[in-house]
């Protein structure tokens, strides 16, 4: 199989038009040219992806810690003042009669920002380590935590919609605590570190091994099947 | 092909059906946005609270990333998603050449993943759930409009804006300098 990069073309990232260079392998870099229908920028790969990628997790990772230490909402009450951080909000869930609630926002806010973490490093990792096998399953889990990066906000919805309610003055009043920023900082490093993040550099590696395999049936099928005339 | 992902879905509205879709959505957001999403009263005290309220309590109270985060990604990027659409589908309407068609196309596909109004409208349930437990909530208008424009969203951004460029040929207007030697061109 050849592929467009191979044979002289290349796909506009904006518009998706397929592009043909006029002098194949002239040594050009590609990042000043533009696209003929949208003159947009085109470039084979995005411009350093990994390191981009690998800055924008270590920041998202270390954010995570605050987002997780501290509470995202205050609530001051006649009774005194309690502060919940999203593990306490969860349990809140479990506790009061509304295990599903719970479960969804388990996911959705400590499995999925941990999840992305660890599969956008071990993405990074393993185009750093040349890694060759199973490339359709570790784009698929790219497609994945491409998706479902953005529910991770929900978290922060609630936060912001509780502080916009509960506004009883003497009885009742909730607070966004230093926590939601943190969490929503996290929530966006890592939507931006996964669009960083350059998919077709999974295959870069993955092609040359099924090329491989192909080649040496080529002629044997031909004389099976004596579609070829022996030299 | 090799991933599996989908390459491309063929939309199944022409551009005057996704005009309608549009139009309707900037005016179901109008609603969403104008009016009070639930009503709370807790003993015979009533609070109702807007969204662009709730932006504006979390601004004074400090909280001026969560503030700015949650208005852009309920208010202004779906509203800017829509308006840029809107004027999207106009320019193929009328036909003529017009230079901003790739620019705001370009604009509207980075937008995309950061309007979030279906986030925020699981975000209303849950929120809902948690309070009903502390007292009496009385669901707004602003709350079916919501409801409302999650589904029109939903249809909207189902629609493949790889779809308007095609639908565009016509409109866009082409960087005018003869193919120079190095410059990409266009592969039938």
């Amino acid at each position: 199989m050849t592929t467009a990069a191979q044979a002289g073309l290349l796909s506009c990232h904006h518009c998706h038009l397929v592009c043909r260079e006029p002098l194949p392998h002239a040594g050009r870099s590609a990042g000043h040219l533009r696209c003929p229908r949208c003159a947009g920028r085109l470039h084979r790969r995005k411009t350093d992806s990994l390191s981009r990628t690998w800055a924008l997790l270590i920041a998202a990772a270390i954010l995570y810690i605050p987002a997780n230490v501290f509470p995202v909402m205050q609530t001051s009450t006649l009774l005194g003042t309690q502060n919940d951080t999203i593990l306490s909000g969860i349990l809140y869930f479990w506790t009061s009669g509304s295990p599903e609630l719970a479960v969804l926002i388990f996911t959705v806010s400590i499995l999925v920002p941990l999840l992305k973490l660890a599969t956008l490093s071990t993405l990074a990792v393993s185009i750093h380590r040349g890694a060759r096998s199973r490339a359709d399953q570790r784009a698929r889990l790219y497609r994945i935590v491409e998706f479902v990066g953005r529910w991770s906000m929900l978290d922060v919805f609630v936060v912001a919609l509780m502080v916009g309610l509960v506004h009883f003055q003497g009885l009742a009043v909730i607070q966004a605590g230093p926590g939601a920023a943190a969490f929503g900082g996290v929530v966006v490093l890592t939507m931006l570190a996964a669009h960083s993040f350059d998919p077709r550099m999974i295959w870069d590696r993955a092609r040359r091994a099924p090329a491989n395999r192909q080649e040496p049936n080529r002629p044997a099928s031909g004389i099976r099947h004596g579609r070829h005339p022996a030299p | 092909m090799r991933c599996q992902a989908v390459l491309y879905r063929r939309s199944y509205l022409e551009a005057e059906h996704q005009l309608a879709l549009v139009t309707a959505a900037i005016v179901v957001y109008l609603i969403a946005n104008c009016f009070p999403i639930v009503d709370l009263e807790i003993q015979g005290r009533s609070n109702s609270a807007t969204l662009i309220g709730s932006v504006l309590s979390l601004w004074q109270e400090g909280r001026e990333i969560v503030a700015v985060l949650v208005f852009g990604t309920t208010q202004l990027f779906p509203l800017v998603d829509l308006g840029a659409l809107f004027a999207l589908l106009l320019m193929i309407r009328r036909g003529r050449p017009a230079a901003a068609f790739a620019p705001i196309l370009r604009f509207l596909q980075a937008l995309r993943p950061w309007g979030m109004i279906e986030v925020f409208m699981l975000g209303i349930v849950v929120s809902l759930v948690k309070l009903s437990n502390m007292s009496t909530v009385v669901p707004g208008i602003a709350l079916w409009a919501f409801g409302l424009l999650t589904i029109l969203m939903a249809a909207i951004l189902s629609l493949d804006l790889r779809s308007l460029w095609q639908a565009g040929q016509g409109v866009i207007v082409r960087p005018d300098a003869p193919p120079a030697p190095g410059r990409w061109t266009a592969h039938p």
